[in-house]
């Protein structure tokens, strides 16, 4: 099979829609599904299904704190921003399909020339919220493994990983590790069994864009696993993803079922001589998991506990062979970056970190949901332009990005770029791209507690330090938030994060302090009331 | 003329422990080569002849040049490295370290019967560990005396998984694991159920014998009594090794 | 000499014991995977017992600690039986900030359980999940496989007192 054929094919599908002048897109993505949208789904489909309009299930719009969302869109103009509908129920179905063609609801109505949509810039998520993700013929036609026929039919290998290379693309998983690296490591290993991983365990509690891609774009990622395994020269895949996630497992399994019966997945990939097959493994609730070497203990049927490194996955990985992992919104990039180009991905984003970044809003501001902006916006724009800022009047007061690992940011930060070197500079990190702000009602230690709690429970209790320092670590900040705590208390809490950071054996143990590093760096003054009030 | 030889896959590599100049194999790890020319670097988990687990954290050493330490029982040697094994930053980390594991669990050394030969008492000693400075969790752990001719007591139980590592890698018998998830963690033999119902532990001992601490001791042993003899592994690798 | 192990035939003539075999036999009996075959389990009957594990491991032909050791490994499976409901608290970031402690309250002021229990008349298992990935709704419950989000302590009681 040749570009010519795909571009035929694509062709083909669009064909078997022509005449549908209008699109009412319900999104059926995880979030709108618990605020209700299968009734208005099902209401929808029921009485508007025709000729000139179809009800189409998507996925992520974005605004997940409005859902459901619903927008109708004029097929014949792609460019244009859709009616998009907010909070809607089932009982408004006939005003929307009465509308479609004539004036917009306006009751409804949620406008989409607010910041929030137009400050946007949509690669990762280009799909989203308009290809049905359960339909291998919609991902087609949208230009669908396009990228995956030019790779096998006019490229080699080599010139795959030199393209990534030069996109200068890392790793979105959190460690920001450059992906044509780990990928020509893996490349360079001698001919033989070799795997490719998709790290769909998305652990750290606030972040859900990997949900989101998995939900709304599914063939993307299997587009890149397969373009990935091309370029490396591994014939097998695993997608290692949460079972707390039913619906992106679910969402996954049909896509590789359909890849499969069409020829996209299996042997003789587009009767090329390349073959390529995925399975899921699900996780079973370890936080841990997300790292690489536990992941892997954890695909073998063992305890979810990392060993040392090296030797690094690429050398020695599943059951001891070459193996690539990268984390889902990393592959979600590599279909555009074949397509467009390593120099036109390049273009986007800041000196070192390139492309854009998919965050996910959520704790106290207006817009909660997914965004997707070019690396080095600032926090500020994020937050306050795209986000909306605070409600109710509070004052911001500090902003969590990078889970467990990471670090909570001060109002004075907000104007920095926001990208791999610059978070980490500040003492976070960029993480998966969860961000969590917090108004001034939020105590800063008890933020930290919160997060040693979490590291402390989650630690798989291998090593030492991280096993019993953080249980520790807790019980100091416990007794600090407490109002019991002394200035011995704290100075020996210092000591433990130093320790606990430099000894640990893999990143949840290394990373487990910087919530109290940071914290401290910022907002000391909290911790010293707390120990001012035990001394009263 | 000599018949020349044959093409080697093994390197030889020169570098510096504590400032002097040793020779290795490449695939020799640093711990392995500090351990044959008596350097003392300490460790809780690794054992020679045994696989390396690499996470009592003790034996991390540094390395000039970075700021990451790393874990001597993991990591080969390499041509030029310098690597420094006690150092005052070491040092602290040991001890805190050590203090951890006591307060862990329920050290007791006056009343335990392997008193004057544990491994993490020695430890204790070496890098002056007078008092610790975390509190103790005082969490009571069940002595389990069902089998008849060994104890285990979870009380002193550090979690290196020599004894895992030896039943299933020596024995082969896999009796032993570990169970839970971080402090929640405790060695298990079978289906959690008591040792001396045991369907697949073949009473060979060698558990106890590799056990570092007084967790995993002889029945019938009072206090300082319980001394442990590793002689049979390196014995028993080499003669794996042979065939 | 014969090494090759006969499978084991399932414990008792329960229908369930066929989904079980249905996961391993698709892995061809390998042992890794375990987790895959213990979910199995856990699907078809709820919850992980002696009689299951030893099941799977010697379906398997893995040692018993090392079963017993991956199936209190993860937090998902459980080895005791769940109420009829289950109630799983997100505590994950966004819902900490805005509230989850007060609902994890709430239910035990209404109900007299924690985190972990369930209800003497085995109505209502409540458990806590690390963030559930609905961060847009927060606070979240997922009640029986279905997420509520934006709860307060009193709707949530008042949605629980509604359960058979």
């Amino acid at each position: 099979m040749h570009l010519d054929d795909m571009f035929e094919r694509a062709e083909e599908y669009r064909a078997e829609s022509a005449g549908v002048e209008h699109e009412v897109r319900v999104c059926m993505a995880a979030s709108c599904q618990s605020s209700g949208a299968q009734p208005v789904f099902a209401a929808l489909s029921e009485g508007g299904q025709g000729d000139a309009c179809r009800v189409k299930a998507v996925g992520c719009m974005g605004l997940c704190s409005a859902g459901p969302l619903v927008a109708v869109a004029e097929v014949a103009a792609p460019n244009e921003a859709p009616v998009l509908y907010r909070d809607v129920r089932a009982a408004d179905a006939p005003d929307i399909l009465a509308s479609v063609g004539r004036q917009p609801v306006e009751r409804l109505r949620c406008p989409t020339d607010q910041p929030f949509f137009t400050r946007q810039q949509r690669i990762v998520l280009a799909n989203a919220g308009i290809i049905d993700p359960d339909s291998f013929k919609g991902y087609v036609a949208a230009g669908g493994y396009f990228a995956l026929i030019q790779a096998l039919t006019e490229m080699t290998p080599a010139e795959v990983v030199q393209e990534v290379t030069k996109s200068g693309l890392r790793g979105r998983g959190g460690g920001g590790y450059p992906t044509g690296l780990k990928w020509s490591t893996v490349a360079k290993m001698p001919p033989g069994q070799k795997y490719v991983i998709c790290n769909a365990d998305e652990g750290d509690p606030g972040a859900f864009m990997d949900r989101a891609v998995l939900e709304s774009d599914p063939h993307r990622i299997l587009e890149g696993m397969a373009i990935a395994a091309y370029a490396v020269g591994a014939n097998k895949g695993y997608v290692y993803v949460r079972a707390e996630y039913p619906l992106a497992v679910e969402r996954i399994a049909t896509a590789i079922r359909k890849a499969k019966r069409a020829g996209f997945m299996g042997n003789r990939i587009a009767e090329t001589q390349f073959s390529f097959d995925v399975e899921i493994r699900l996780g079973a609730g370890a936080f841990v998991c997300g790292e690489e070497t536990a992941l892997m203990a954890s695909i073998e049927g063992l305890r979810g506990q990392p060993r040392p490194r090296p030797p690094y996955p690429a050398q020695a990985g599943l059951w001891g062979y070459p193996t690539l992992i990268n984390n889902v919104e990393t592959y979600a990039n590599i279909a555009p970056i074949i397509r467009e180009g390593g120099d036109w991905f390049a273009d986007i984003g800041t000196e070192r970190s390139k492309g854009t970044k998919v965050f996910a809003l959520a704790g106290t501001i207006r817009n909660t949901g997914l965004i997707e902006v070019p690396m080095g916006t600032t926090l500020r724009d994020i937050i306050e332009v795209i986000g909306g800022g605070i409600p109710g009047g509070k004052a911001f007061k500090a902003v969590q990005t990078g889970g467990p690992s990471g670090g909570c940011l001060p109002a004075a930060m907000l104007d920095i770029p926001v990208d791999y070197d610059s978070l980490r500079e500040l003492g976070t990190i960029m993480g998966s791209g969860g961000m969590i702000i917090m108004d001034e009602t939020s105590s800063m230690v008890d933020v930290a507690r919160y997060f040693m709690e979490f590291c402390m429970s989650e630690s798989c209790g291998k090593c030492v330090p991280c096993r019993a320092g953080t249980l520790q670590m807790h019980g100091l900040l416990d007794k600090i938030a407490k109002a019991r705590g002394s200035a011995q208390d704290l100075a020996l809490l210092e000591e433990l994060c130093d320790m606990v950071q430099a000894t640990s054996l893999c990143g949840l143990g290394q990373t487990a302090p910087n919530p109290v590093l940071s914290t401290l760096r910022y907002f000391r003054e909290e911790y010293e009331e707390r120990l001012a009030a035990a001394q009263v | 003329m000599p018949i020349p030889a044959p093409p080697t896959n093994v390197r030889v590599v020169t570098f510096q422990i504590d400032g002097r100049d040793y020779s290795a194999r490449e695939d020799e790890t640093i711990i392995e080569v500090a351990r044959e020319n008596g350097i003392p670097i300490p460790s809780l988990c690794y054992l020679e002849g045994l696989s390396t687990w690499g996470a009592c954290r003790l034996c991390l050493v540094e390395l000039a040049g970075s700021p990451r330490l790393v874990a001597a029982c993991a990591t080969q040697v390499a041509e030029g490295l310098q690597i420094y094994t006690d150092t005052p930053r070491l040092q602290r980390y040991r001890r805190t370290i050590l203090e951890l594991l006591f307060a862990e669990r329920n050290h007791v050394c006056s009343v335990c019967v392997s008193n004057g030969h544990c491994e993490l008492q020695a430890l204790a000693q070496r890098y002056g560990l007078d008092h610790v400075r975390v509190p103790y969790r005082h969490v009571a752990y069940e002595v389990d005396a069902s089998h008849e001719m060994f104890r285990v007591d979870h009380n002193r139980c550090i979690l290196c998984t020599r004894c895992v590592r030896v039943c299933d890698e020596v024995e082969g018998a896999h009796t032993w694991d570990v169970m839970g998830r971080g402090s929640d963690c405790r060695v298990i033999t079978d289906m959690n159920r008591p040792w001396g119902a045991s369907d697949t532990c073949t009473s060979c001992g060698k558990c106890v014998q590799v056990c570092p601490t007084g967790a995993l001791v002889k029945q019938g042993t009072s206090v300082g009594e319980m001394t442990k003899d590793l002689h049979f592994l390196p014995y028993i690798t080499r003669r794996r090794h042979n065939r | 000499m014969a090494l090759q192990q006969t499978k084991p035939a399932p414990p008792d003539a329960d229908k369930r014991w066929k989904l079980v075999n249905a996961a391993m036999r698709r892995n061809g009996y390998a042992g890794h995977a375990l987790i895959e075959a213990l979910h199995a389990v856990q699907d078809a009957f709820g919850y992980l017992d002696e009689t299951s594990l030893r099941f799977v491991a010697e379906s398997l032909d893995l040692p018993p600690s090392k079963v017993y050791g991956v199936a209190t490994f993860y937090h998902l499976f459980t080895l005791k039986p769940k109420g009829r409901h289950a109630c799983v608290v997100c505590t994950g970031t966004a819902c900490y900030i805005k509230g989850a402690g007060g609902l994890i309250e709430g239910v035990e002021q209404g109900f007299g359980v924690v985190p972990g229990e369930t209800t003497p008349d085995d109505r209502l298992s409540v458990l806590t999940a690390r963030c559930v990935g609905a961060c847009g709704l927060a606070p979240a419950v997922v009640l029986d496989g279905a997420v509520l989000g934006k709860q307060t302590p009193d709707a949530l009681v008042a949605e629980l007192n509604r359960l058979e």
